[in-house]
C-alpha cells in the first residue's frame, strides 16, 4: 500500500518546528509502523537528507521506548499496543497518516518525535522503590502475600513508562503513572512501612515536575499500551488521604 | 599465554565463603573515596550500579537508553531459576549446579557454577524485598513453573514479564540511590572507548547522544555489564541498540575475548515474514511447559495444521527425547526445528516454521488457563502475526538471542585488565556453550547484587584513589581518537546506508557462522567478511554532524564494530574443531546428529587478543577442569 506521512520534524530543543510531508509506498501489510518509518529514512539518507529522529529500542512492547502520536492518538490507538507492536495492516491503502511526538509541558522535545522524559525519573527516584539494602532479607516466602494481592500489585506493575498516559491527558498528568507505583507497593506487605511518605514524596516530585492533576477524563487508560487502570488513580487519592492522617 | 581463572582450591561447596573471607575490604570511611563506573543498566549493570551505591562507594552509571529502566533484560518473558527447592521436587544447589554445567555441555568453569547456583536463592529473597510481585499461590507462597533442561520446577516468574519485573526491581534500587546522591546516572549516554593507565582500566570515553559531546569519565575501576552481541546477525531477538560496541573498544584496549563463538539461537521465536523486518521476536521458552512441537510427517503438507489429523503429526521433540520431552534444552530444540524444516516438512512461508500447538493443554486446564499463564505472549503473537494461538498452532523458529561469549573474566569477575570489571551476558563465565532457559536473569542480578560488592573491593583495596584525572594524557588521546574516527565515519558519504552493511553482515553471519557451521562456510564468511568492512569505510553514507542527536551516526559506530567482531566470531568457531552446545559444526556430530565434542583438545575456554584490524589475533587458553562434575556424553533422551 501506499501511505501520504506528515511527521512533525524539528532540529532541536529550541527549533522552531513543522509537520513535513512525505511518501511510504509499497507499504506491507505485515510491516511494523517502526519498520514503515525505517523504510521511509533509508530513503532519505540515500538522497541525503537528514533522517527522522525517533525513539525505538526493543520493538516488542516492553522497553517503552517509542512514543509517538499516530492520527492525534499515543501509540496509534490500537488497544493495549505500543507503536513498535503496531502493524500496517491497520491501515489502508491511501490513507493519510500524522506523526507527532509526545505533547507535554514536561517533557520538552529534543529532535523530531524524540522527547526528554526525565520527569517521569524524578518521581520514581522522589520513592518508587522499598528501602531494602542488597541482603540481609528475609526468605521470600517468610512473608505471605495472598494471590490476590501479588496479581493486583502485578496488574499495576505492568507500566512501561513510556509516558502515553501523560501525552494523552489534556492536563498533561503524570497520576497514572504514579499511581501505578504507589499501587503496587501499597498492596505488598514489603511496601507498607513506607507507604505514606512514599506516596506524599512521589505525588509532590510529580506537582514540581510539571505535570499537570487528575480531572477523570480517563483518556490514560486508553491510550496506555499495558492497559493500566485508572482505579489506580483512585487508590493514589486515596493513599494520599491516608498519609496525610499520619 | 595460559590463563588462569583463580579459582578457590578446595571443596567446591565452601568455595564462595572461603574466597569472601580471603577477599580484602575497604574500610567505610574509605569507600566514599573511590569512584567506580558502571556501563549498562541492565538486571548486572542496575543491581551493581545500586548495590555499589548502597555500599558508599561514589557510582557513576551510564546508559544508552532516556532511562535505566529500558535495558533490554526487560524483555525477558519466563523467568528466573533459583535452588529453593520450594516445590519439594528433588532440587538443590547441587542439581542446579550440575544441570547448569551440564545444560552448557562441560564448557563453563565449574567454582562460578557453583557460586551462581548457592547466591540464586538470596537473588529471590532479595527480589521479593523490593517488591517484585512473583506470581503466588492462593495461601500466599511462590510458584514455580518449568524451564528447558531441568526435571525440576525451580523457575521463580512474573507472568510473562519476569525481566521486566526484575529490572524494575533493580532500578528501584537504583533511583533510591540516585536520590541519595551515591550514583549518578548518565541516561543517553554510549560508551566509546575504555581509559587504560598504566595498564589499569582508569575511565570511559563517552559520546552524550543529545549534544554529541565526546568526554573521559574517570574512575577507580570500570564495570561494564553491556549486555550481548547476537545483533551481529542483523536479525536477532535484542534490542536494536544492543551491540558489541562497549566490549569491543575494551578488547582493542587489551581484554581478552572469551569465546565468542558461542552463540545461542533460541528455538521459539516468530518467523521471519519479509525482508523489512527489522528484529525477531522471542516467544518464551515457558510456552514449552504446555505447548507441543511438531511437523507434519509428510514433506510439503501445506494443509491447514488444524487440517493434518493426529496420526500424521511427527511430535519429534517427544520422540527423540523421550525424558525430556518439550523441554530440551534449546540448543538441542533449535537444531531439531532447523532439521524439520531442512528436511522440507517446515510450515509457514519458506517452509521455515514449525508449529508449538496448545490444544492439548488447552484441553486438558481450559483456555482460562493457559490465557493466566501466557495471555500477554498469545496476544503479543497474534499483534504480530495476526494469528489466534488459542484456535490453531503458533509457528516458531529459531533465532539469535544470546551470546555466551563475552569478554574474559576471572573469578572475581575481572577481566585480564586489572580494574576492568565485567558482568552478565558482557562475560563469558558460566553458561559454557549453551545457556540454559531462566538462567541469563539469575546470572544478571547475582553479578550485580552478590559477586561484584565483594570482588570490587579486593581491587579497590590495593589502588589508590582518585590517582587519574580527566586532563590525563590518556584520557585526551582518548576523547580525539573518538572524535578522529567519527570524522570518519561522518566524512565518508558513500552510497550505501548503515543498515544496509548491517544487513549483508547479517546474512553472512546467519548463512556461514549461524546453527550449522562447516571449515567451509567458516572460511568463506573470514572471506567476506572483511572485504564488507573494506566496502564499509569506503562508501557508507552517515548524515548529518557530529555535534547533535545524530542516530545514525550512532548505528554507524556499532555497525562499524560488528564489522570486526564478526571476523573474530567466525575464526573462533574455525578454530573450536568439535560441536559443543550452540556450537555446531557439521563435520563433528554423532549417528544421531547430536553434537560431538572433543574434550581431549578443546576442552578449555579459547580468549583472543586484539592485534589490530586485519591482523591475526593470539588465541590464549584457560583449561578447563572437572572435579565435580564427571564429563560425559550429554544426553537428554
Amino acid at each position: 500500500m501506499n501511505l501520504t506521512l506528515h511527521v512533525w520534524r524539528q532540529s532541536g530543543p529550541k527549533a522552531p518546528g513543522k509537520l513535513e510531508q512525505y511518501e511510504a509506498k509499497n507499504v506491507s501489510p505485515d510491516q511494523s509502523f517502526l519498520e514503515m518509518l525505517d523504510e521511509v529514512n533509508e530513503h532519505l539518507i540515500k538522497e541525503g537528507k537528514d533522517p527522522i529522529a525517533f525513539d525505538h529500542d526493543c520493538r516488542e512492547g516492553i522497553c517503552g521506548m517509542c512514543s509517538q502520536v499516530i492520527n492525534g492518538v499515543p501509540h496509534g490507538g490500537q488497544e493495549r499496543t505500543t507503536v513498535c507492536q503496531l502493524h500496517m495492516r491497520r491501515f489502508n491503502d491511501g490513507d493519510t497518516i500524522y506523526i507527532e511526538p509526545w505533547r507535554a509541558l514536561a517533557f520538552p522535545i529534543q529532535k523530531d518525535l524524540i522527547v526528554d522524559r526525565n520527569a517521569l525519573e524524578k518521581i520514581m527516584q522522589a520513592g518508587g522503590y522499598t528501602s531494602c539494602h542488597t541482603g540481609g532479607v528475609a526468605d521470600g516466602n517468610a512473608i505471605l502475600v495472598p494471590k490476590q494481592d501479588a496479581d493486583y500489585a502485578m496488574d499495576a506493575a505492568e507500566c512501561i513508562g513510556c509516558g502515553a498516559c501523560v501525552a494523552a491527558c489534556p492536563n498533561g498528568s503524570a497520576m497514572l503513572y504514579t499511581s501505578a507505583k504507589v499501587a503496587q507497593l501499597a498492596a505488598l506487605p514489603q511496601g507498607q512501612a513506607e507507604a505514606a511518605e512514599r506516596v506524599c514524596a512521589m505525588t509532590e516530585a510529580m506537582q514540581e515536575a510539571g505535570f499537570g492533576n487528575c480531572s477523570n477524563h480517563y483518556e490514560c487508560m486508553a491510550a496506555c499500551p499495558k492497559g493500566i487502570n485508572v482505579k489506580f488513580i483512585a487508590k493514589l487519592n486515596r493513599e494520599y488521604q491516608k498519609a496525610l492522617f499520619k | 599465554m595460559i590463563l588462569d581463572g583463580k579459582c578457590p582450591k578446595g571443596p567446591i561447596q565452601t568455595s564462595w565463603d572461603r574466597h569472601r573471607f580471603d577477599l580484602k575490604l575497604v574500610n567505610p570511611a574509605n569507600k566514599r573515596k573511590y569512584k567506580v563506573l558502571v556501563v549498562g543498566t541492565g538486571l548486572a549493570g542496575g543491581a551493581a550500579a545500586a548495590s555499589l551505591g548502597e555500599l558508599g562507594y561514589n557510582v557513576e552509571a551510564f546508559c544508552y537508553q532516556d532511562s535505566a529502566r529500558r535495558a533490554h533484560s526487560i524483555a525477558a518473558q519466563g523467568g528466573i531459576n533459583a535452588a529453593k527447592n520450594y516445590p519439594n521436587d528433588g532440587d538443590s544447589i547441587y542439581r542446579l549446579f550440575y544441570d547448569t554445567i551440564k545444560g552448557g555441555d562441560f564448557r563453563a568453569r565449574e567454582a562460578d557454577v557453583w557460586r551462581l547456583a548457592q547466591v540464586s536463592n538470596n537473588i529471590i529473597d532479595q527480589c521479593v524485598a523490593q517488591g517484585v510481585p512473583f506470581a503466588r499461590d492462593y495461601a500466599g507462597y511462590l510458584d514455580n513453573r518449568s524451564f528447558g533442561g531441568a526435571q525440576v520446577s525451580r523457575t521463580f516468574y512474573a507472568r510473562g514479564q519476569t525481566g521486566q519485573q526484575l529490572l524494575l526491581g533493580a532500578y528501584s534500587a537504583l533511583s533510591r540511590q540516585v536520590k541519595a546522591g551515591t550514583v549518578k546516572l548518565f541516561a543517553r549516554t554510549e560508551m566509546l572507548d575504555l581509559v587504560v593507565v598504566d595498564g589499569e582500566a582508569k575511565g570511559i570515553t563517552v559520546r552524550d547522544l543529545i549534544t554529541g559531546e565526546i568526554r573521559t569519565h574517570v574512575g577507580d575501576a570500570v564495570v561494564l555489564a553491556t549486555g550481548g552481541y547476537v545483533n551481529v546477525f542483523y536479525l536477532s531477538t535484542n534490542a536494536m541498540g544492543c551491540s558489541v560496541t562497549a566490549n569491543w573498544r575494551a578488547h582493542k584496549k587489551g581484554a581478552f575475548f572469551a569465546n565468542p563463538c558461542y552463540t545461542q539461537i533460541h528455538p521459539t521465536c516468530i518467523p521471519q515474514s519479509g525482508d523489512h523486518q527489522s528484529k525477531l521476536t522471542l516467544m518464551s521458552e515457558s510456552l514449552r511447559n504446555d505447548g507441543r512441537c511438531w511437523a507434519p510427517k509428510k514433506k510439503g503438507d501445506n494443509r491447514h495444521p488444524n487440517d493434518i489429523p493426529e496420526e500424521e503429526r511427527d511430535y519429534y521433540l517427544e520422540r527423540k527425547y523421550p525424558s525430556f520431552g518439550n523441554l530440551a534444552p534449546r540448543d538441542i530444540a533449535s537444531r531439531a526445528a532447523k532439521e524439520q524444516c531442512d528436511d522440507g516438512r517446515g510450515v509457514g512461508p519458506g517452509g521455515r516454521g514449525v508449529n508449538l500447538d496448545f490444544s492439548a493443554a488447552i484441553k486438558r486446564v481450559g483456555e482460562h488457563t493457559i490465557r493466566e499463564r501466557y495471555g500477554n505472549l498469545f496476544e503479543m503473537y497474534e499483534k504480530i502475526t495476526d494469528e489466534n494461538a488459542y484456535k490453531q498452532p503458533m509457528r516458531m523458529y529459531p533465532a539469535p538471542h544470546y551470546s555466551m561469549g563475552g569478554l574474559w573474566v576471572d573469578y572475581n569477575c575481572e577481566s585480564n585488565v586489572p580494574g576492568l570489571f565485567v558482568l552478565g551476558e558482557a562475560n563469558f563465565s558460566v553458561h559454557g556453550a549453551n545457556r540454559l532457559g531462566a538462567s541469563a536473569l539469575m546470572q544478571g542480578l547475582a553479578d550485580g547484587y552478590f559477586v561484584i560488592p565483594y570482588t570490587i573491593a579486593n581491587y579497590l583495596a590495593k589502588t589508590k584513589p582518585g590517582t587519574v584525572s580527566a586532563d590525563h594524557p590518556e584520557c585526551k588521546k582518548s576523547v580525539e581518537d573518538v572524535k578522529a574516527y567519527n570524522n570518519r565515519l561522518l566524512n565518508i558519504n558513500g552510497k550505501k546506508t548503515v543498515s544496509e552493511f548491517h544487513r549483508e553482515l547479517g546474512k553472512i553471519m546467519w548463512e556461514n557462522v549461524g546453527m550449522a557451521r562447516s571449515e567451509e562456510s567458516l572460511k568463506d564468511a573470514i572471506k567476506r567478511i572483511p572485504v564488507l568492512r573494506e566496502e564499509f569505510w569506503q562508501n557508507v553514507k552517515v548524515t548529518g554532524k557530529g555535534e547533535e542527536l545524530n542516530q545514525q551516526l550512532e548505528n554507524a559506530g556499532r555497525v562499524a564494530d560488528f564489522l570486526e567482531f564478526g571476523e573474530l566470531m567466525a575464526k573462533d568457531a574455525l578454530h573450536r574443531n568439535e560441536s559443543c552446545g550452540g556450537h555446531f559444526r557439521v563435520e563433528h556430530q554423532m549417528p544421531d546428529g547430536e553434537a560431538k565434542r572433543d574434550d581431549e583438545n578443546y576442552c578449555y575456554v579459547g580468549a583472543w587478543e586484539f592485534k589490530g584490524v586485519d591482523k591475526e589475533p593470539e588465541l590464549h587458553k584457560e583449561p578447563l577442569t572437572f572435579e565435580n562434575v564427571h564429563l560425559a556424553v550429554r544426553s537428554y533422551k
